[in-house]
């Protein structure tokens, strides 16, 4: 570092503690203006933490925040963004019953309790037509926003305050590749012109494509931190889990077209969301769902699981036609399926209930088990490594990716037949991820059908059988084997013709 | 329009049985649609409109006021000594009128948010205590009101009654520009989620502040409107006052689990039980059935309110309502 590249913001000897736990301990770090700074590491190492002091949610146990040379005390987000460290958060920050308008101005810079201005809007609209979001209205409630919208909201919102520090903390996860690209231009942009970029993400295509420099967080302190392009993926990886993972996704077996059919669906439509849907699962296949967001995917996979009204089509289990008319029918043995939904937070958990009183619920009101005996989670949780500070904790004491082994291990106790995921594993650190895979390939061996919604296609071309890409609420192509490259799966995804190669295994 | 109607189904829907009540009610009053009759009606509504209000303020963060009638009891007797005698005497005793209900409002908001107590269990008791002081202040209903003032603020101007014209002046005057404020905003933001807005840079504390001190002001108001109309001290009104209030913001599209609903729909739900209550009055029905009746057409009115869960096909949308 030389004398002109004086670090835009530091972090001294800071610690954090909840109670016993030490989220950070003598962290020392640093990040330059006109740099885009990527921070890795598993959950519960300690990065959102961080981030959180930089915001001003959380107050340090120990230590020092030096903004331009000088230390500032950072006691609530407002004081924060005064001072332009603006965080985007990875759960989101938008209040669902205002609308988008009311979004972008609540403490937006210069109105505080009176009148508000709404000069700033001007640039919050660029923003967002920017990346694709321009049919965004401003007059829609947020709560009636899809995910990756709220996101591209999310984006302009702190981008609107022109920071100094952005944060941006599993900010593009819902958003598809297309968009990612154009949010990676503005943020360059905003590099450009002096910013200074904090960047989370466990995506390292995302990295590769954007960080200038990295640091590597573990169990709460800083291992490293580097240029761009001095590590490979593996010794980064190996850094951030201290010890060496060969492979990220477990190794496929070898295709067998023998295997019962678990799960069929025929003609399988709702309201226009979808349409036409046919598709089905053998025993020990995990089955893919990819393509851009929305176009059908996530509302086919609740529509399996009874969520949806007077969706039509044929479904069949083990080839006797059901009926699934809601989730209590769904999971009942005779059906036996179980969806893992893609908001773990509030769809997945009861976030105030005990980590043992969340592992009950799947399991309640079924004669042959006891719900209440832990018994019945202790082999997934084992497999899984939770790590809890005791079951009677309130489950929202676990980092993501513990709350989401918590919802599988729900869910695993009822022995589904079927299982259902909505991109599992989505803001979750590779280790996780790894144990997550290793999960379902176990269960696929054991003879339960899995069907895997992916926004990764990593996950997709590395973990699945056959892969099923979705365009405009139907099937636009279907692969298996060899045919499951990226290139495949990208130009499917944007239903693009010339290259759509349909290959059946 | 159409965008316009659909996001304030709640407000629209209110406004709709309002006038179809009201014209009942004209139809069936043996003096009719006279400006008497209607000057009445708009006072008694006027009164339990402003006690909505005041409630509004406090369910849309999320809470609830359960001293809303206790406020307006203790204002009410208050008005009741200090409403009498010299103009500067007078508008002397309307400052410190609603001042005192400022004031209850700011002891409610202060002891939620620093003594984190849910304010269900804080208004129970400061409601215990402002009855008390009311009971102090005015044992037995009495005391008078300076007529004069009394009848300019409840009579009519040129043939529309004056608590009508009033009920429009807090809408235009104050309620919609007050939404265009960070307050304003800040109340929906806070009540809609508390994280996000303090997520959002937003000053979350003083907000829930400023909430219970509006409903103070809103009850003081309401006290002191009821004073105009009664032109007497009363300290027994409290505990109806409160329960009307909260059916009110609720017949009126506010969502008891905060974030959601307005000013104007407190205020048609407020509108809309008097009107009931008075319906009933001239109807024939029995007055010891009325309050079965009542409570039917509250219950059947919240229902068409909710009639839209019935047309989410996604099973999931019918929770986060």
């Amino acid at each position: 570092m030389n004398q002109h590249d004086v670090p835009l913001l530091q972090i001294r000897d800071i610690s954090m503690h909840f109670g016993a736990t030490k989220a950070l301990e003598d962290v020392d770090f640093a990040c330059r203006s006109h740099e885009i700074h990527a921070v890795l590491g598993e959950n519960g190492a300690g990065k959102s933490t961080l981030m959180k002091l930089i915001a001003g949610v959380l107050q340090p146990t120990e230590g020092r925040i030096i903004l331009d040379g000088a230390d500032v005390k950072l006691a609530t987000p407002r004081t924060a963004q005064d001072l332009g460290l603006v965080c985007m958060f990875q759960e989101l920050s938008l209040v669902p019953d205002l609308t988008v308008r009311e979004n972008l101005l609540l403490g937006a810079p210069g109105s505080g309790l009176g009148w508000l201005r709404s000069e700033a809007l001007a640039k919050a609209q660029d923003v967002l037509s920017r990346i694709d979001g321009g049919h965004i209205k401003m007059s829609t409630r947020v709560s009636d926003l899809s995910l990756p919208s709220r996101q591209q909201v999310e984006i302009a919102k702190a981008l609107m305050r022109a920071p100094r520090l952005l944060i941006l903390d599993e900010a593009t996860s819902a958003l598809n590749a297309s968009v990612v690209a154009k949010v990676f231009d503005l943020i360059r942009a905003e590099r450009d012109q002096g910013t200074s970029v904090l960047f989370i993400s466990h995506r390292f295509h995302e990295i590769e494509a954007l960080a200038d420099r990295i640091s590597v967080f573990r169990n709460g302190s800083r291992v490293a931190t580097f240029d761009q392009g001095v590590h490979s993926y593996d010794e980064i990886i190996n850094m951030m889990v201290g010890q060496k993972i060969g492979e990220l996704f477990p190794p496929k077996p070898p295709v067998s077209a023998t295997g019962k059919e678990v799960l069929k669906v025929e003609n399988f439509s709702w309201e226009g969301r979808f349409a036409d849907v046919s598709l089905s699962v053998r025993e020990g296949q995990i089955v893919g769902l990819g393509g851009l967001d929305g176009q059908g995917q996530g509302a086919f996979l609740m529509g399996l699981f009874g969520l949806l009204r007077r969706a039509e089509g044929r479904i069949s289990i083990s080839g006797k036609p059901v009926s699934v008319s809601s989730p209590k029918t769904a999971k009942q043995p005779d059906i036996a399926l179980a969806f893992i939904p893609e908001d773990r937070k509030t769809e997945g958990l009861i976030q105030e209930q005990s980590i043992l009183e969340n592992l009950q619920l799947a399991a309640l009101g079924f004669k042959d088990l006891d719900a209440s005996d832990p018994e019945l989670y202790t082999s997934t949780l084992d497999r899984l490594e939770l790590k809890h500070g005791g079951l009677e904790l309130p489950v929202s004491s676990l980092s993501g990716g513990n709350q989401q082994k918590v919802v599988l291990a729900k869910w695993l106790a009822i022995k589904p037949r079927c299982l259902l995921l909505a991109d599992p594993t989505r803001g979750i650190d590779v280790k996780t991820k790894t144990q997550i895979y290793q999960m379902l390939r176990r269960l696929a061996d054991e003879g339960t059908a899995i069907l895997l919604l992916s926004t990764d296609y990593e996950e997709l071309i590395q973990l699945c059988d056959e892969t099923h890409i979705f365009y405009a609420g139907r099937l636009a192509a279907s692969m298996s084997g060899d045919s499951m490259t990226a290139q495949n799966i990208i130009a499917a995804s944007l239903n693009v013709t010339e290259e759509r190669k349909v290959v059946h295994a | 329009m159409l965008d316009y109607i659909r996001s304030n189904r709640r407000e629209v829907i209110a406004a709709i049985v309002l006038l179809v009540l009201l014209s009942l009610y004209l139809g069936t009053h043996p003096r009719g649609a006279s400006t008497y009759v209607l000057t009445i009606w708009a006072n008694q509504c006027l009164i339990l409109g402003l006690a909505a209000i005041a409630q509004f303020f406090a369910v849309v963060v999320r809470g609830i006021d359960l001293s809303v009638g206790a406020v307006m009891a203790l204002t009410n007797t208050l008005a009741s000594h200090l409403l009498d005698g010299s103009a500067i005497g007078i508008g002397f005793g309307i400052v410190a009128v609603l001042a005192a209900g400022a004031a209850c409002g700011l002891v409610n908001g202060l002891v939620v948010v620093y003594g984190r107590i849910q304010p269900i269990v804080v208004t129970l008791a400061t409601a215990s205590i402002f009855i008390g002081v009311a009971l102090m202040l005015r044992p037995t209903p009495g005391g008078a009101i300076n007529y004069d003032l009394a009848d300019a603020v409840t009579l009519d101007v040129f043939g529309v009654p004056t608590a009508l014209v009033l009920s429009g002046l807090l809408i235009f005057a104050f309620w919609i520009p007050f939404r265009r404020t960070g307050l304003g905003l800040g109340l929906y933001a806070l009540g809609s989620s508390e994280q996000a807005a303090f997520q959002s840079g937003l000053d979350t504390r003083l907000i829930r502040i400023a909430a219970f001190t509006l409903a103070g002001l809103f009850g003081g108001v309401a006290g002191l409107y009821y004073s105009f109309v009664t032109t007497t001290g009363d300290a027994g009104i409290a505990a109806n006052f409160t329960l009307n209030s909260i059916a009110a913001v609720v017949l009126g599209g506010v969502l008891l689990r905060g974030g959601v609903g307005s000013l104007v729909g407190a205020m048609a739900g407020a509108f809309i039980l008097k009107t009931i209550a008075s319906l009933m009055f001239f109807s024939g029905i029995p007055s010891l059935a009325q309050p079965l009746f009542e409570g039917l057409i509250l219950a059947a009115a919240i229902a068409v309110g909710g009639a839209d869960v019935l047309r989410a096909r996604n099973r999931l949308e019918v929770f986060g309502r």
